[in-house]
């Protein structure tokens, strides 16, 4: 059995953070452009074009391309035949999450004390046991503007195709300039409650605009992306077609009695990094 | 593009609309929920706040820690709608001028009116692009506040739009 000692993750954990946070994701950066170009909204181009000038900005002088470096959502997914060895796989990865935010803000408080626990760890952990001997870590920068518009819905089966539909486009309405549009949607469809707001935030990890490939969520995605689009709230609020720049939808088996759907906003300012170990 | 350097006169305020693009330079202070809440306990125990509220410029804005030989970090704006429950209070004190991302209430919208204010929203996630405009960065106080604390920036060309005019008129959906 291949063993993995988990101070080994630290650093290239730290690294990816820091980078991440500075470089947009490409394929994001490549759907905004595409956007600013579109758009005949003056306004709403204005901020499109004003985006892209940040991620250029950002890249070429190091600088962090959002002040809201947010919260590290942390997927694990760990290899059944490997063996982890040496400190918490947890404490590893609050470890790199503190190193690489070193020069970051640092946005992570107690609920209710609001004291700041000055490191920005801890991060949020999901794990998940997969076949084969490796571990795999994929970090989202997960801000405050676009997680606190996120919504759960929990629809009887009757409202069907249309209620998924209309559940997230009536959270992309409410949410309307405050989780700085263009936005990612991560939606997920089916499980419980709790299965459903995770399969939102995973839907999140995916490259974005890249299409599910379960043909049933593909066809979902497109249906979404052009029912918020015809919102017309617009980049910032500012009007126009570019509300969203795509939509992934994750789908898992239900209750007979139940159809949950979580709508997890991603702004468009996406962070990610995927290692393997 | 109108170019506005503070201070601004009422005439002024009166000419801008909702959808104007504007280059803002001249001097603002940073506040976000925390410092909000600490400002209106200590107008409510009548007692000085830390910045001058009449004519001030309030930046809804925790940037990120400064890096060895730079002046700020990125900053861009965080949500105004967090503000929207004290930010009449601040407006009935004299403040002009909120700089934020995304929609005001009615109780904002009111105030604006009443007391002839602006909301001008910047870019949400333009983060490092909003640190370009920034020439200077003083602590102003709430220091053990870290990112929420009031600093007093000294901005150049800062790009805006005008999100509500002083008549209350709107561009945001």
């Amino acid at each position: 059995m291949r063993t993995l000692n988990t101070e080994t993750i630290i650093e290239p954990l730290a690294e990816a953070i820091e980078r991440a946070l500075t470089d947009v994701e490409d394929s994001a950066d490549t759907l905004l452009r595409q956007a600013a170009e579109k758009e005949t909204e003056p306004a709403a181009k204005w901020a499109l074009s004003k985006l892209v000038e940040n991620n250029e900005v950002a890249k070429k002088t190091c600088s962090f391309a959002c002040q809201d470096t947010g919260l590290a959502v942390v997927f694990a997914e760990i290899g059944q035949d490997l063996q982890l060895k040496g400190m918490l796989l947890s404490d590893a990865v609050n470890e790199g999450v503190k190193r690489g935010y070193k020069d970051a803000r640092k946005s992570v408080a107690h609920p209710l004390s609001r004291l700041n626990t000055h490191t920005n760890a801890p991060a949020v952990l999901h794990t998940e046991i997969v076949s084969g001997d490796s571990l795999k870590l994929t970090y989202l920068a997960k801000g405050a503007g676009s997680e606190n518009m996120s919504k759960i819905y929990m629809l009887t089966p009757s409202k069907g195709r249309k209620g998924i539909i209309d559940s997230v486009v009536d959270c992309v309405k409410t949410a309307g300039a405050n989780p700085c549009p263009p936005i990612i949607l991560g939606v997920g469809i089916g499980g419980t409650m709790e299965k459903a707001a995770l399969l939102s935030k995973k839907a999140l990890t995916r490259e974005s605009g890249r299409p599910s490939a379960d043909k049933d969520a593909a066809a979902l995605e497109r249906e979404i992306l052009a029912a918020v689009n015809s919102l017309g709230i617009g980049a910032q609020g500012l009007g126009g077609n570019t509300t969203a720049l795509s939509a992934a939808v994750e789908i898992f088996y239900t209750h007979i009695g139940m159809l949950p759907v979580a709508v997890n906003i991603q702004c468009h300012s996406v962070r990610h990094a995927a290692l393997e170990f | 593009m109108i170019n506005l350097t503070l201070p601004i006169s009422d005439k002024q305020i009166r000419s801008l609309k909702a959808g104007d693009t504007v280059a803002l330079s001249g001097v603002i202070h940073t506040a976000r929920d925390a410092a909000h809440k600490r400002i209106c306990e200590t107008l409510e125990k009548r007692e000085q706040p830390p910045i001058e509220l009449d004519g001030a410029v309030i930046y809804y804005c925790g940037p990120t820690p400064a890096r060895e030989g730079e002046v700020i970090g990125s900053c861009g704006p965080t949500t105004s709608a967090r503000m929207d429950d004290y930010a009449p209070t601040l407006i009935a004190q004299g403040a002009k001028i909120m700089i934020g991302k995304g929609k005001r209430s009615e109780a904002v919208r009111d105030a604006v009116v009443k007391y002839g204010g602006l909301y001008l929203a910047a870019v949400g996630g333009a983060g490092a692009l909003m640190k370009s405009y920034v020439k200077k960065c003083d602590l102003i106080a709430y220091g053990d506040l870290g990112c929420e604390a009031v600093y007093a920036l000294e901005v150049e060309n800062m790009e805006l739009i005008v999100a509500m005019d002083c008549l209350g008129n709107t561009i945001l959906r």
